[in-house]
């Protein structure tokens, strides 16, 4: 997730300080991953840099935590631009576990256990986020429920490789 | 302690060899998912542990029992007593209120009227269902038919649930509220559930799955 865009998009809500913020993405956005506060001011810096955000007064005394952040004209367009532009399918595990399996066919080894043994933690990993799910809040649900489609669909792949492992068994061969 | 346990099953129809070799363990209280491609053979499987199909060979044991050597009588009397069934369409009589069907094991037991209906009144709460007691199964949309007949197995409170793809006429929200529902109530009973299911997602209801391919199951433990 980019950081700097969905700080951006908090402060669309009025200026805030860093540790508001940090607070603020923590709740929305932070649930397996808190933000460090060296993360907050470093992509503060950035965006005030870009022009994006712009300092909205200081409270008395020092420190980064007194200064109060708000969106530029130039960051709220931004922040369109990024709503607006679609991410990048990405076919981020199947690169990896297909690799894995051709090394196990061509070195011998067992590709149904390459593909059992992931199988299995990808079930594990989806009981988990069922669990979650059934004590959790509609958010709760729906960011599982995001998890758990894309881990089925790697599961759809896994089956459907296994169903094809010896027809690739035999290209591998060749 | 493992309460139902297959071991070596062979089940053919003709020349089609469903099972070749199945075995699995189910302890009390657990929830258990058979998956497989379909035509793998989970329906045999679970057809012959649950005692509705004899296989050509192998042993099921129930406790101390075994089911593979009893008379068609016994392993009828046992599938009331201790067994549930859940299938993919629900299976209830059209004729018969959903009430009246949620009661009917429980009349079929012998027990009365007034007691059975009130038990049956109870578990349709806890499906979410009591809204529907005075329809006919045809009235009621699919995932409150499923949830009608997942209250009909459970009303005797059975030992073990044998669910066989119980969510595979259902859109995504109502499987999921059944696979809640359903497994929710099994663990307040203490129930075991065999879930057979090739949904994923379905599984990840389960504690542990049992995956089988070419008629065979593999056990997979999971390590929590
Ligand atoms: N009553 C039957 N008569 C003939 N063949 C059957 C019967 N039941 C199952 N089969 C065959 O046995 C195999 C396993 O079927 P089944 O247990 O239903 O698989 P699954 O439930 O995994 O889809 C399939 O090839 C199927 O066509
Ligand atoms: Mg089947």
């Amino acid at each position: 997730m980019a950081i700097g865009h969905a700080l951006l998009g908090l402060l669309e809500g009025g200026p805030r300080h860093g540790y508001d913020l940090k607070r603020a993405y923590d709740e929305r956005f932070g649930q397996h991953r808190p933000l460090a506060y060296g993360q907050v001011y470093s992509t503060l810096s950035r965006l005030l840099k870009n022009g994006l955000v712009a300092e909205a007064g200081v409270e008395a005394g020092d420190g980064p935590e007194r200064r109060r952040y708000a969106i530029t004209d130039a960051g709220v367009t931004d922040v369109e631009r990024w709503l607006g532009t679609p991410e990048k399918p990405e076919p981020y595990l199947q690169n990896t576990l297909y690799s894995k399996v051709v090394l196990a066919l061509l070195s011998g080894r067992s590709a149904t256990d390459v593909l059992d043994v992931q199988r299995s933690a990808h079930l594990g990993t989806m009981r988990e986020l069922t669990r979650r799910k059934a004590d959790g809040d509609l958010a709760d649900q729906l960011i599982c429920d995001f998890a758990l489609f894309h881990l089925e669909a790697d599961l759809r792949w896994l089956e459907l490789t296994a169903a094809r492992l010896d027809k690739l068994a035999a290209e591998v061969g060749k | 302690m493992s309460l139902l346990v297959a071991q070596d099953l062979h089940k053919s129809f003709g020349k089609t060899h469903a099972l070749e070799g199945a075995g699995l363990t189910i302890r009390a209280g657990e929830i258990v998912a058979v998956m497989g491609p379909s035509g793998s053979g989970k329906s045999t499987l679970l057809h012959c542990i649950a005692g509705i199909l004899p296989p050509d060979s192998g042993v099921v044991r129930y406790g101390d029992r075994e089911l593979t050597s009893m008379s068609d009588r016994e392993r009828s009397e046992l599938r009331r007593t201790d067994f549930g069934f859940v299938f993919q369409f629900g299976q209830l009589v059209p004729e018969l209120t959903c009430l009246e069907n949620v009661a009917l094991p429980l009349r079929l037991s012998g027990m009365k009227r007034r007691a059975a209906e009130r038990a049956a009144r109870d578990w349709m709460a806890k499906l979410e269902v009591d809204g529907v007691a005075d329809q006919r199964p045809g009235e009621t949309s699919g995932g409150q038919g499923q949830r009608v007949a997942i209250a009909r197995a459970l009303v005797t409170e059975p030992k073990v649930v044998f669910a066989d793809e119980p969510t595979g006429a259902l859109d995504s929200l109502n499987g999921e509220r059944v696979m809640h529902l359903l497994t929710s109530a099994a663990r307040e009973t203490g129930a075991a559930v065999v879930l057979v299911t090739h949904e994923a997602r379905v599984a990840a209801y389960s504690d542990r799955e049992v995956v089988v391919r070419d008629g065979k199951a593999r056990d997979v433990e999971f390590v929590r």
